[in-house]
């Protein structure tokens, strides 16, 4: 029962995905609000889908079914940090994400969203710009991939604060610096050919 | 930028001058960073309980086995009691002490989150507190008497807040350790395999009677395990072991009843162990092969 919910959440997730990763297409690049506008109500689906899920489960038995959705939740956090990204250029707060998604934080609140997952998120927004950053390039946007550069540093630092254990958090992580690398290339090549935009 | 990529490396170094460096060089004013902070504690604290539970079960799982090596001397009730009374004594002390703190760090918490900390320590106790229930009572002991072991009252001092006197209310709280039924299940299948055991050894004990009881009652637990293969992987793994420990008994079922005529009590044992040795090496084999 609780897997055909997370399916139908998962098809919805699907189409936020590839409508959102129209950016990196030459024209996208250009027309991030008009993207952005057209994303925020396919975020309502999710949060209905939420609220038909979080009545499934009983109050004490979160973890027990918690593999069944984690993927998913991970996904939508990735969304919701990269539709705030684009809107905004700051990093997304668990609470916003919660709001957007339609969960709660703590899990005295209800059904809620992990410290984890929502990190997970973070992570694969830190992949997904750092290829948003060659393709900006490309489209000619020679400003994103220095603010791209400052953003990811800055999840780097923030990362590399926590403790982690070997879990799979940790070994997404570990990829992270390799996502800073390639945008520090960037912007490297950028540089030394004199194509960096003045301050 | 090349500064940050230096740092990293160092970090492998030496943990506590680690966390120092970081906090020398790192932008404490950025929102971001002082989120990360927060996360940090979140993080280490759960991580931090996750341990202790971890370590509280292993003290739990070498308790229960000691507690089952004890059990294993037992004859019968007529002669045994000492042994009954020390194994209750040792299993009220791993309840008493471990459990009851496995209990204080799981309050407040979702029963099912922190539950692959501590389940292997809580299968072996099932495993040894169902072995002693069943050696004193003959029975197999029902869940809830088991959530009933690991159920304890705390007195618990909860400050009013509403009073300026500041007054405090004694309340008594319930804590327990969360067992559930999967956990019940599985550990129950572990019990099978110490009563093959006993098995084997009452022959060696000249008991010739108690192989065919416990033969009986392997062979009611193995029927209604086939029943719940579909529901959980382990139950399956533990199935196969409780199929190959019910074979074992069948085969030294057999043999006591058409050879244990011609053969001398004390080579008995000697004569069911090479033919089990035989049964476990064909397990997929319909047919046991006799040794002689």
């Amino acid at each position: 029962e609780i897997r055909t919910i997370v399916r139908d959440l998962e098809q919805s997730a699907r189409e936020i995905l590839t409508q959102i990763q129209t950016v990196h297409q030459s024209d996208g690049i250009k027309c991030v609000q008009e993207i952005c506008n057209g994303i925020t109500p396919l975020f309502g689906n999710i949060q209905k889908g939420m609220q038909i899920l979080a009545g499934k489960i009983p109050d004490s038995q979160y973890y027990r079914y918690s593999d069944q959705w984690r993927f998913l939740i991970q996904r939508l956090a990735f969304l919701a940090a990269f539709l705030t990204y684009l809107q905004t250029e700051s990093v997304i707060s668990m609470q916003d994400v919660a709001t957007l998604i339609g969960v709660k934080v703590l899990r005295e609140e209800g059904f809620h969203i992990d410290l984890e997952d929502y990190l997970m998120g973070l992570l694969q927004l830190a992949s997904e710009l750092s290829r948003l950053a060659v393709n900006a390039v490309t489209a000619g946007d020679y400003g994103r991939p220095m603010r791209i550069a400052k953003f990811v540093g800055e999840l780097d630092s923030g990362f590399r604060l926590l403790n982690l254990k070997n879990d799979s958090l940790r070994k997404r992580f570990d990829g992270l610096k390799y996502d800073l690398k390639k945008v520090e290339e960037v912007v490297y090549d950028l540089t030394i050919r004199g194509l960096k935009p003045a301050e | 930028m090349a500064d940050r990529k230096k740092r990293y490396r160092n970090d492998k170094s030496d943990h506590k001058q680690d966390r120092e460096t970081k906090q020398d060089d790192v932008d404490e004013s950025s929102p971001v960073i002082q989120m990360f902070r927060t996360f940090q504690k979140i993080l280490d604290e759960k991580h931090d309980k996750h341990e202790r539970i971890v370590k509280l079960s292993r003290d739990i799982t070498i308790e229960s086995k000691r507690a089952i090596f004890l059990l294993h001397r037992f004859k019968n009730v007529n002669d045994s009691e000492d042994i009954i009374q020390q194994t209750e004594t040792k299993l009220l002390d791993l309840e008493r002490s471990k459990f009851k703190d496995v209990a204080m760090e799981l309050q407040g918490t979702d029963p099912y989150q922190f539950l692959r900390a501590y389940s292997p320590g809580l299968q072996e106790y099932i495993e040894a507190l169902s072995f002693f229930v069943y050696l004193k009572d003959n029975t197999i002991i029902p869940l809830k008497d088991v959530q009933a072991r690991l159920t304890f009252k705390t007195d618990c001092q909860t400050v009013n807040k509403d009073d300026s006197e500041g007054s405090t209310d004694e309340t008594i709280q319930t804590i327990q350790v969360f067992v559930p039924p999967s956990e019940y299940i599985l550990g129950l299948a572990d019990l099978t395999g110490e009563m093959m055991r006993r098995a084997i050894n009452s022959v060696g004990d000249g008991d010739l009677n108690r192989p065919f009881e416990i033969c009986a009652v392997l062979q009611e637990v193995e029927l209604a395990y086939s029943k719940l293969t579909h529901s959980n992987r382990e139950v399956n793994r533990k199935l196969t072991v409780l199929r190959q420990s019910l074979r074992k008994v069948e085969s030294a079922c057999y043999t006591l009843k058409v050879r244990g005529s011609e053969i001398p009590k004390h080579m008995l044992v000697d004569v069911i162990s090479k033919s089990n040795a035989y049964a476990s090496a064909d397990f997929l084999d319909e047919c046991v092969v006799e040794d002689d």
